[in-house]
């Protein structure tokens, strides 16, 4: 009992009403227990992997690093394994499956359907696109990522110009505009794998089934600022979110414009798409499912499915990515994984909570 | 009478239909104000030309004495409410929840909701008399209980003025009359309801004023017993109305209806008892029409 009222206290120290009946104790406390989840599953994640290390030789290495100890004095070898390809690729895999998950919590509110995915305004495919440009024609598009970047960004821009009439963007037009122009970077994404040649096609659909193989501090330092940034923009606008997914003359009555959030929450969102699809591929379904998952847990009030599904996707492909590394000697696309994890959980949506989330 | 609604000279095209074309009227602070028409006759354009969800080509519209064209969005929604129809939205959200998005213009800062909100909104909640259904999911209630709740919204956003439309298609009988007790007591407390109606006695018995829209202008306008007549309704429904005064109550009947008992014995429910106050023509006009609330 005091530990609870404790707990209260330190969230109005915080600036945070209680008010008995909200439920919202509840849900900052669930909230509180998944950053601790994703924390911990983290934390295992480093310790596993095909080059056998003890625990203690892992946290050794990592605390060295943090406390910008002599690194020189550890070796080479555990190095190398953790610090510098297991340690980013898990950070690598939380911030994506993060960005994933908090894309698709906005892009259902926004488009007021809890059936869409990140991918809705043509992302994938542009992105897709892109990076198959770059290596069919590595001597034009320089750098794979860059290309893929800027092809999902565009297709997503060309998704909204075309939905964009009179001054709105009504849903329906924009989700229409998105699967147009997606299934034209796809019909030009098989173009190009039709001329590629054998390497070139191996590869380029390798990159379509996503994986963390190439995983670098360097992908880190630019993914992950931006990912916390746009985290906390979206979050803030959790509630008027909220009013947006209650459809634009509503929006507009409670004083929130809706062209002018609509844009900024799928600017953001689709920042963070682009960005986690042009460094690691397409991964499927996370975003769909995690903003479901919270949504069952913590009812579907945005200020608090946006942290959950940030959380919940970053643990979700942490686990995905560790058991593709681990499962097999060779590598398996964690696209696969998380598409095979991942059915499952919507049949079993599908037919237990269809009706409560989906009506 | 401060008139905190003032319509101009409003025009509106769908198309090359027109829909609206020259509609003036003003209701003054404190006023329920009734809208009234046929279907089709322009009273949802009406409204969604007031509140801005589409630009009149012509005229303009004024409340609090500010022209709403002038207003941003964040501004506007603290001057005037809307109670939708009906809607359902896409996700399971809690009535409480739903109440509380009334507070909207008022938040500000991060995390925005204030206990002062949350108590504003349960109060709403309480006024209205639907408590039990404030953690029930929004989206699984009746027709009628979402309403309920659309108006518990509105009540929570304290405006000035509300706009109502059709607040009271979906409910049954006593919880019609509720609402209409309801919106009396918030025009009594200063605020200013414009509601649109499909039922000429719910207008004549409840509102201060109608306005009565038809064939995209307004017909009449004035004191329901003035302008709720034969002759007006005559000029929106043909020949389907009369109207006919029961204790000292105005009401609009069906034609079909009064005529079919009428033939019959000249027989009014509850006639028996009392002396019967049947009159037919508009020339009589009830004193005591706008003191509902009291009479009984």
């Amino acid at each position: 009992m005091t530990e609870s009222t404790g707990f209260k206290q330190f969230l109005t120290n915080l600036g945070y009403d209680h008010v008995e009946g909200f439920g919202e104790g509840r849900k900052i406390a669930v909230l509180v227990a998944l950053a601790v989840l994703l924390f911990v599953t983290a934390c295992i994640a480093v310790i596993v992997g095909a080059y056998d290390l003890t625990i203690a030789d892992v946290y050794h290495t990592i605390l060295v690093h943090l406390t910008l100890g002599d690194v020189t004095a550890l070796p080479k070898l555990h190095n190398t394994i953790i610090w510098n390809i297991r340690v980013p690729r898990v950070l690598l895999a939380a911030s994506v499956g993060g960005a994933l998950a908090i894309a698709g919590a906005v892009f259902q509110g926004v488009f007021r359907n809890p059936l869409v995915e990140p991918y809705i305004l043509g992302v994938s495919s542009g992105a897709a696109f892109g990076a198959a440009l770059a290596i069919v024609f590595p001597a034009i598009f320089f750098s794979i990522q860059v290309s893929a970047f800027a092809f999902g960004a565009l297709a997503v821009a060309m998704a909204y110009l075309l939905a964009r009439v009179r001054g709105e963007t009504p849903v329906i037009t924009l989700i229409l505009a998105g699967v147009i122009i997606g299934s034209i970077f796809a019909a030009l994404v098989s173009l190009l794998k039709y001329i590629a040649d054998d390497t070139a096609l191996r590869e380029i659909v390798f990159w379509l089934m996503g994986g963390f193989y190439y995983a670098t501090w360097n992908d880190v330092i630019l993914f992950v600022p931006l990912v916390l940034v746009s985290f906390f923009v979206l979050w803030a606008l959790g509630w008027k979110l909220n009013i947006l997914s209650m459809g634009d003359e509503e929006a507009r009555t409670l004083g929130v414009n809706p062209e002018k959030y609509k844009i900024v929450v799928i600017t953001f969102a689709t920042a963070i798409t682009a960005f986690a699809v042009s460094l690691v591929g397409i991964i499927a379904w996370i975003g769909l499912m995690m903003p479901h998952a919270s949504r069952m847990i913590l009812g579907p009030d945005n200020r608090f499915v946006i942290p959950a599904s940030m959380m919940m996707g970053g643990c979700y492909l942490i686990i995905c990515d560790t058991l593709a590394r681990t499962l097999t000697t060779a590598e398996i696309p964690v696209g696969i994984l998380t598409s095979i994890l991942g059915a499952p959980y919507l049949c079993y949506l599908l037919r237990h909570k269809g009706k409560v989330i989906f009506e | 009478m401060n008139a905190m609604l003032r319509v101009q000279d409003i025009h509106f095209k769908y198309g090359a239909v027109p829909v609206l074309s020259g509609i003036s009227f003003s209701v003054g602070e404190g006023e329920l104000c009734g809208l009234f028409g046929p279907n089709g006759s322009g009273k949802t354009t009406l409204f969604k030309c007031c509140l801005r969800f589409l630009h009149a080509e012509k005229g303009t519209v004024q409340m609090c004495g500010e022209d709403i064209s002038q207003c941003s969005i964040e501004h506007l929604a603290r001057v005037v409410a809307y109670v939708p129809q009906e809607h359902r939205p896409p996700f399971p959200y809690l009535v409480r929840e739903v109440v509380l998005m009334g507070r909207t213009p008022h938040l500000g800062g991060f995390f925005g909701v204030k206990r002062r909100d949350k108590e504003i909104a349960m109060d709403a909640l309480a006024a209205l008399g639907i408590t039990d259904l404030a953690d029930r999911p929004y989206n699984h209630l009746s027709g009628g209980q979402r309403q309920m709740v659309l108006m518990a919204r509105a009540i929570a956003q304290d405006t000035p003025i509300l706009f109502l439309d059709e607040p009271t298609s979906a409910l049954d009988f006593q919880n019609q009359m509720r609402i209409w007790e309801i919106m009396r007591d918030i025009a009594e407390d200063g605020k200013t309801i414009l509601a649109c109606s499909h039922d000429p006695n719910h207008v004549a018995w409840f509102c201060d004023r109608v306005v009565v829209v038809g064939d995209s202008r307004v017909v009449a306008e004035g004191e329901p017993a003035s302008v709720i007549s034969e002759e007006v309704l005559r000029m929106i429904y043909q020949d389907a109305c009369s109207v006919r005064t029961l204790d000292g109550v105005q009401m609009v009947m069906p034609r079909c209806v009064t005529d079919r008992h009428g033939a019959r014995e000249r027989w009014v429910p509850g006639g028996e008892r009392r002396e019967t106050q049947l009159s037919i023509g508009v020339d009589v006009v009830p004193q005591n029409y706008q003191n509902y609330g009291e009479t009984r």
